[in-house]
């Protein structure tokens, strides 16, 4: 018994001499959050991984003030940084943000879903059809219901051929984007609309799908609601944190849980102030549109499901590695399935903030290009295309950088040329982005072994 | 504890298991050795759970008992270490360790009490080298994954452990790290069947000899009553000059 303790230590020892001797790239290689005790060790760590590579969010928020700065700068009356250019920004970024948090869920597994836009479409142009005074006239909530209904049952179509039949996603669901492509333009031709079914008229379901994107809250009620939700994540940040630095658990040091909740302070702060500044031109107009409480909503359901659910666990597990998924008792066809339809069944909810942004659904829908910008933003955001490592958040800052270069754009008038051109190699860029940072963690792993 | 008579396992024609017996000791560790092709893996899969038997009779603890799949083994406390460990890398070491048996409170995953476990349980081992249990498995050592897939499966009250070539892939003081490992399985008083080419990490950690030959068991037996000579014997020819089924005394 005393000899294999003697050797147990030994071997100990022995280990954390090598450790030892490559402190700068053990550091590169955890996340700074798992080691630092102190927010000093926290930075130290966060500018080793940087350098190594593996940086986190920063790139985008870098990124996203490059392309702020350029626009502001070469924008007609440096009109970029208006409230109401600003507020335009948030309404077009919020579908390609929903969109890429939809994608995130067959990206994690690994796979992509080209289909989505058109799905998400079929889906909204169902809904924007039923309320149609003129003919089927339905409440709106069943209305959305039954768009997004379709969605989930596309999805499971698609998820079950690829999981079932093990074929490849990205071919099944090209197929997915024709299909639902055609069933789109069927579904704008029903009715008296000329194939353009839309959302003005006097109606309470009309107003209600209008008011998604265009419908403000009371600057007073929003900036309440802005303080409850900053309260209730600040204090749920706070207790946990807390709790498992008590219990000796590994947590971050509480400087750093308190500069969490000091930064969604200030981004609440600065989007409700935006927002609150009076954007309109001839008439006052003013506060938090409802897409963004809409799309915080989509943002807390899927951070919980992916993070802290089972589902989400066994989501990253398969997307990581499926075989220990299935040692592990996981049923991989259940919840790859299932990540098809909630894929599906998120771009039914971007498309249907899209059409409310349109003002009904007409074959402009740009739902082919929306796809590509998704995955680019989930990418851009720091979700990886080869599974196992993305959030909903990441779709949402990098929604915000692709909306940003798509409003700049926009702006500037360019023509359709140049904007298609711009999209290509943004996607392109994003790709770059994950394979050099794959490349950089990789390197890192052959010489820890 | 576990006992195995006239098992036979056949994939169509070829017959890769013939009337195999075999005892597994508690509190001892048993190593099953033989050539490529032998059966060992096999063999670890019958009693895993992952194949099904064709005939003969398993034992557990006495009882005979039927093991139809994963799940099975699971219940009766064994559980298995594959070679490719079967680990999630990007998902961290609690999370690998509870992966498909979480803890929920009130719907939600219980990561703090996930994460008390798996320390506990990690330190029972004296696994101290890892930096942090929250550190991604793609961050660790091969003897770390190691580790941690032995630690996974010591988790659940498992009373016998299977191990497909634990240190195949590792460097000498990894294989250290894992041989000790496997010790001190054996000082908490559970069953260890390790699966081995390597002689010298057999006769160090092993306290039972078997040894299969092309689907049939050639011998089994206390590992002091062989040597590396005799061992190679009946691993490359099936039995000593092949007139003795008894194996030679050391010496």
């Amino acid at each position: 018994m005393a000899d294999p303790l003697k050797r147990a230590e030994i071997t100990d020892n022995v280990a954390a001499d090598l450790t030892a001797a490559a402190p700068e790239a053990a550091v590169a290689e955890l996340p700074p959050e798992v080691v630092a005790q102190s927010l000093g060790e926290y930075v130290r760590g966060y500018v080793a991984r940087i350098r190594a590579g593996e940086s986190g969010v920063l790139p985008v928020v870098m990124a996203m003030v490059a392309i702020v700065v350029v626009f502001e700068v070469i924008s007609p009356n440096n009109v970029y940084l208006s409230p109401g250019n600003l507020v335009n920004l948030f309404q077009q970024s919020a579908v390609i943000m929903v969109l890429a948090m939809a994608e995130a869920f067959a990206l994690v597994l690994g796979e992509i879903d080209l289909s989505i836009g058109f799905v998400g479409a079929c889906g909204a142009a169902i809904t924007v059809q039923l309320i149609q005074p003129a003919t089927t006239n339905w409440p709106w909530p069943l209305a959305v219901l039954a768009g997004l209904l379709f969605c989930v049952v596309f999805g499971a179509i698609q998820g079950t051929l690829i999981t079932r039949l093990h074929l490849p996603s990205f071919i099944v669901t090209l197929a997915g984007y024709l299909v639902a492509n055609g069933l789109f333009l069927k579904i704008l031709l029903f009715g008296p609309f000329s194939g353009y079914p839309n959302l003005t008229g006097q109606s309470d379901n009309l107003h209600f799908i209008y008011n998604l994107m265009w419908g403000t809250i009371d600057p007073i009620v929003s900036w309440i609601g802005a303080a409850v939700v900053v309260a209730a994540l600040g204090g749920f940040i706070w207790f946990s944190d807390s709790r498992r630095r008590k219990s000796g658990l590994v947590a971050p040091p509480a400087s750093l849980s308190l500069i969490k909740i000091g930064l969604i302070a200030v981004v609440a702060i600065v989007v409700v102030g935006i927002c609150n500044l009076n954007r309109g031109v001839l008439i006052v107009q003013e506060g938090v549109p409802w897409v963004i409480p809409i799309v915080i909503a989509v943002l807390a359901a899927w951070t919980v499901l992916l993070g802290r659910t089972k589902y989400g666990r066994y989501l990253y597990a398969i997307g990581g590695n499926p075989e220990a998924a299935r040692r592990a008792g996981i049923n991989l066809s259940v919840v790859r399935t299932a990540a098809f339809m909630l894929c599906s069944f998120t771009a039914g909810i971007a498309l249907l903030l899209y059409a409310s942004y349109l003002n009904g659904m007409s074959n402009n829908v740009q739902a082919g290009y929306y796809v590509l910008y998704a995955v680019a933003a989930a990418v851009i955001g720091g979700t990886s295309l080869m599974g196992g490592r993305g959030k909903p958040l990441h779709g949402v800052l990098g929604g915000l950088v692709i909306g940003a270069i798509y409003n700049g754009m926009y702006l500037l008038a360019l023509s359709f040329e140049w904007q298609y051109i711009v999209t290509g190699l943004v996607l392109l860029a994003a790709i770059i982005i994950d394979a050099v940072s794959r490349r950089g963690s990789a390197s890192g792993s052959v010489t820890r072994i | 504890m576990l006992k195995i008579r006239g098992l036979d396992k056949h994939f169509g024609p070829v017959q890769a298991l013939y009337h195999v017996d075999l005892d597994i000791p508690p509190r001892q560790v048993t190593a099953l050795c033989g050539d490529n092709g032998a059966g060992k893996t096999v063999l670890t899969k019958c009693i895993a759970g992952i194949y099904s038997i064709d005939h003969g009779e398993i034992f557990w603890e006495g009882r005979p008992v039927h093991i139809h799949n994963a799940r099975d083994s699971a219940r009766l406390g064994i559980e298995t270490v594959y070679q490719d460990l079967a680990l999630a890398d990007n998902l961290d070491i609690v999370q690998n360790m509870f992966l498909g048996r979480e803890r929920l409170r009130s719907g939600l995953l219980d990561e703090d009490s996930m994460e008390r476990s798996a320390a506990e349980t990690l330190s029972s081992l004296r696994v101290t080298t890892v930096k942090s249990i929250r550190q991604p498995v793609a961050s660790l050592s091969g003897g770390q994954r190691q580790s941690v897939a032995v630690a996974k499966a010591v988790m659940w009250n498992s009373k016998l452990v299977l191990m497909d070539e634990p240190t195949a892939a590792l460097g000498v003081v990894q294989t250290r790290m894992v041989l000790d490992l496997i010790g001190r399985l054996r000082d908490k008083g559970l069953a260890v069947m390790v699966i081995s080419h390597n002689l010298n990490d057999v006769f160090e950690v092993a306290d039972n000899i078997a040894v299969l030959y092309l689907g049939r068991m050639a011998v089994q037996d206390k590992a002091t009553n062989f040597d590396r000579q005799s061992v190679v014997e009946y691993m490359t020819t099936g039995g000593l000059g092949r007139s003795s089924g008894r194996p030679a005394k050391e010496g």
